[in-house]
């Protein structure tokens, strides 16, 4: 009966509307520790959206099989447009703010998502595999924990192995010492030996595939079809930025940020369901707010003592020019 | 071996080859996408130009798509010129569009003879709300320093939220409930009929925002180029440390500039609604449809951030956008317009690369043939 509260299915919400959040700010996560600032998030997660959702029409299988191949295809989608990021900012040394801004114009919800949905009909068409919630251990029946942890999709599980690899990797191996070496002092890193360019290029790649299946989380699991324009992802992407500065770059935080706003993101449609009459829009504009409040304090928060920001973020690295 | 040298001194003509060249660069890559996809570049090539600019009647219909860009875009160029960006020109542009349509329901129907006044105290209403709303990031920036990026991006969200709030969710100032089927299909006030801005010209009829517009971008230009203000701007740009020694205050500068970008975007929302739609339309087809802020942005870059090139661009752009607006349909696949704006700003974001650099490709000599020449070179 508790399990039917409003708390407990405001919070099993949380956990399912934070993993795309908690999947593209992991993306974002590894760019940034590589040194580059990505703000196409937002594009490539609908980029990913539409060609995950486009994988569950066009292959015909059992059901696990397609959606894991969507989640590759969304995983690959995001990684091709990031690699034009990549591509711009790491090798042509341009802005990489524009260039992410140019990303989201390009990817997003007026332009390559929109063509692909519209020359495929995505909108019109029914979804074909969705991914269910699937009680593995069999303790999806327990009171509280048992909805919000036990009794989620595949996807959220996923994410938290993906959490828990990331924070290894960046923390305990030798591969991330040089990524965060390659973000802080490249020219250092580069002095070591270490390629700066193949560890930019390789960890934009990885953070655009991480945002492409946080893209495809929406089309597959939660709103399970494609909408035209950007309301299917509806800023999210941004969302995920802010996360890691709230996370102070740091993946396990992420986690935790990633359901704070998942649980916002959650709460109008709840709330709704229970009959509470607040204005929508006051509600649905609560998870911008927030991240703006957020931000708010964590910057100054960050101003008082740099906390985590890779030294180098945002600066291209030209060997002779350091 | 391809070589990039660090150019001294950049020769004025490669400021304006380049931003060309990549425009043919990018509708070039857009023809191969247009191919893949099952279109014919060539002909959909000729209905975009003719629907946007050659056309009957098309030109008129340009310059009113390209005058809200042209706001957005000035309001993107004030900005990122400091290094400041702003890119919630999407947002200070509903708040224009409710501060100018506000002041026009107030004015009413009681001086319908001097559309000027209108005119003025639209723009006036619109600029200060528009500067309002863009110096909400610009103090967290300079007092908080929060990354003005995002903080200016989630208020995109928020003032389209307000609009649809004022228009569809509330018994508002702006909405119109005087009758039966304006309360069961939600819909904003008509404007007085003194507040319909005016438009000159006959062949080519040039909306006066359009105007506002150039107006606008000549004082930016003088501002920016012939000012101690605009000095310090470009000081702060270059080097915010340099900056702060020779004593400038970068923490006002940050405010003024973001009010200045704020109040311009805003200009774009009274423009809007004197020019274009009379109402306040808070749809999802209305003015969050067309996504201003962000292709004022698009404008800014291919223009390099000059107000005056700006002009030229947003007419560029805008026929692009009318096209898309005439030509919906199998003929212009939606997404188009886009997916172009995208490939643009990736074309004109590498040919920077050719203005700050020099460009030598070498042929790598044998080991054996390595003579001292070479190595001098």
């Amino acid at each position: 009966v508790i399990n039917d509260s409003l708390l407990v299915i405001v919070l099993a919400q949380a956990v399912l509307y934070g993993t795309p959040l908690l999947y593209a700010s992991l993306g974002e996560l590894l760019a940034e520790r590589s040194g580059v600032l990505n703000l196409g998030v937002e594009g490539m997660m609908l980029f990913g959206a539409a060609v995950g959702f486009c994988v569950t029409q066009r292959v015909h299988g059992g059901d696990a099989a397609v959606l894991w191949l969507a989640v590759a295809g969304a995983a690959v989608a995001g990684a091709a447009m990031a690699a034009i990021h990549a591509f711009l900012t790491i090798t042509l040394r341009a802005s990489q703010i524009v260039s992410g801004l140019a990303l989201t114009i390009f990817a997003g919800g007026l332009g390559l998502s929109a063509y692909l949905g519209n020359e495929l009909h995505l909108a019109d068409l029914p979804a074909t595999h969705q991914f269910k919630p699937l009680d593995v251990l069999g303790l999806g029946d327990l009171p509280v924990l048992g909805p919000i942890l036990f009794d989620q999709s595949a996807l959220v599980y996923a994410s938290w192995l993906v959490t828990l690899l990331v924070a290894l990797y960046l923390g305990r191996t030798r591969f991330g010492l040089n990524v965060r070496a390659v973000g802080e002092a490249p020219a250092s890193a580069d002095a070591m030996g270490i390629s700066v360019t193949v560890y930019r290029y390789v960890h934009v790649l990885v953070g655009g595939a991480f945002a492409g299946v946080g893209g495809a989380c929406y089309s597959l699991s939660i709103t399970a079809g494609w909408t035209s324009g950007d309301t299917l992802v509806n800023g999210a992407g941004w969302i995920a930025i802010a996360l890691v500065i709230f996370a102070f770059w740091r993946a396990e935080l992420c986690l935790v940020g990633a359901y704070l706003f998942g649980g916002l993101s959650a709460l109008p449609f709840a709330l709704q369901a229970h009959d509470v009459t607040v204005s929508p829009e006051l509600l649905q504009s609560l998870p911008y707010v927030m991240t703006i409040v957020v931000l708010v304090l964590v910057s100054t928060a960050f101003a008082r003592r740099r906390l985590g920001a890779p030294a180098a973020l945002g600066r291209p690295y030209v060997r002779e020019e350091r | 071996v391809i070589r990039l040298e660090r150019r001294l001194e950049q020769p004025w003509w490669l400021s304006v080859a380049v931003p060309v060249g990549s425009l043919l660069v990018a509708f070039a890559i857009m023809a191969v996408v247009l191919a893949v996809s099952g279109h014919a570049p060539g002909e959909t090539y000729r209905k975009i130009f003719e629907a946007g600019f050659t056309g009957s009647g098309s030109l008129s219909a340009t310059l009113i798509s390209a005058t809200p860009i042209l706001f957005t875009g000035l309001a993107a160029a004030v900005a990122f010129r400091m290094g400041l960006f702003n890119i919630g020109a999407e947002g200070q542009l509903y708040l224009g569009a409710i501060g100018g349509s506000w002041i026009a329901l107030q004015l009413g129907d009681r001086d319908a003879g001097s559309t000027s006044l209108y005119v003025v105290a639209m723009c006036l209403a619109a600029g200060v709300l528009g500067a309002l709303w863009a110096l909400i990031p610009g103090v967290l920036r300079a007092f908080a320093s929060t990354n003005e990026i995002i903080t200016s991006l989630m208020l995109n969200y928020v003032a389209g939220y307000l609009l649809t709030y004022l228009i569809y969710d509330s018994a508002s100032y702006w909405r119109d409930v005087s009758t039966l089927q304006a309360r069961a299909f939600p819909q904003g006030k008509p404007m007085p009929s003194a507040a319909e801005w005016p438009t000159f010209g006959s062949s080519v009829v040039v909306p006066l925002g359009f105007l506002v517009g150039i107006a606008a971008a000549v004082t930016l230009w003088f501002l920016y180029s012939r000012t101690r203000f605009g000095f310090e701007v470009s000081v702060i740009a270059d080097s915010p440390r340099a900056a702060r020694y020779a004593g400038m205050r970068t923490r006002r500068k940050i405010l003024a500039v973001m009010a200045l970008s704020g109040a311009v975007a805003g200009l774009g929302g009274a423009s809007q609604i004197g020019d274009f739609s009379h109402t306040l339309d808070g749809s999802p087809q209305g003015l969050q449809a067309a996504a201003f802020g962000y292709t004022g942005i698009v404008v800014a870059a291919l223009a390099r951030y000059n107000p005056i090139a700006v002009c030229l661009v947003a007419v560029l752009i805008g026929g692009l956008l009318n096209a898309g607006f005439t030509l919906q349909g199998a003929d212009f696949p939606s997404g188009l317009v886009g997916v172009l704006q995208g490939i643009i700003l990736f074309c004109a974001l590498g040919g920077e690369l050719l203005i700050r650099y020099r460009v030598t490709v070498r042929r790598r000599v044998p080991a054996h043939a390595g003579d001292t020449s070479e190595a001098a070179a």
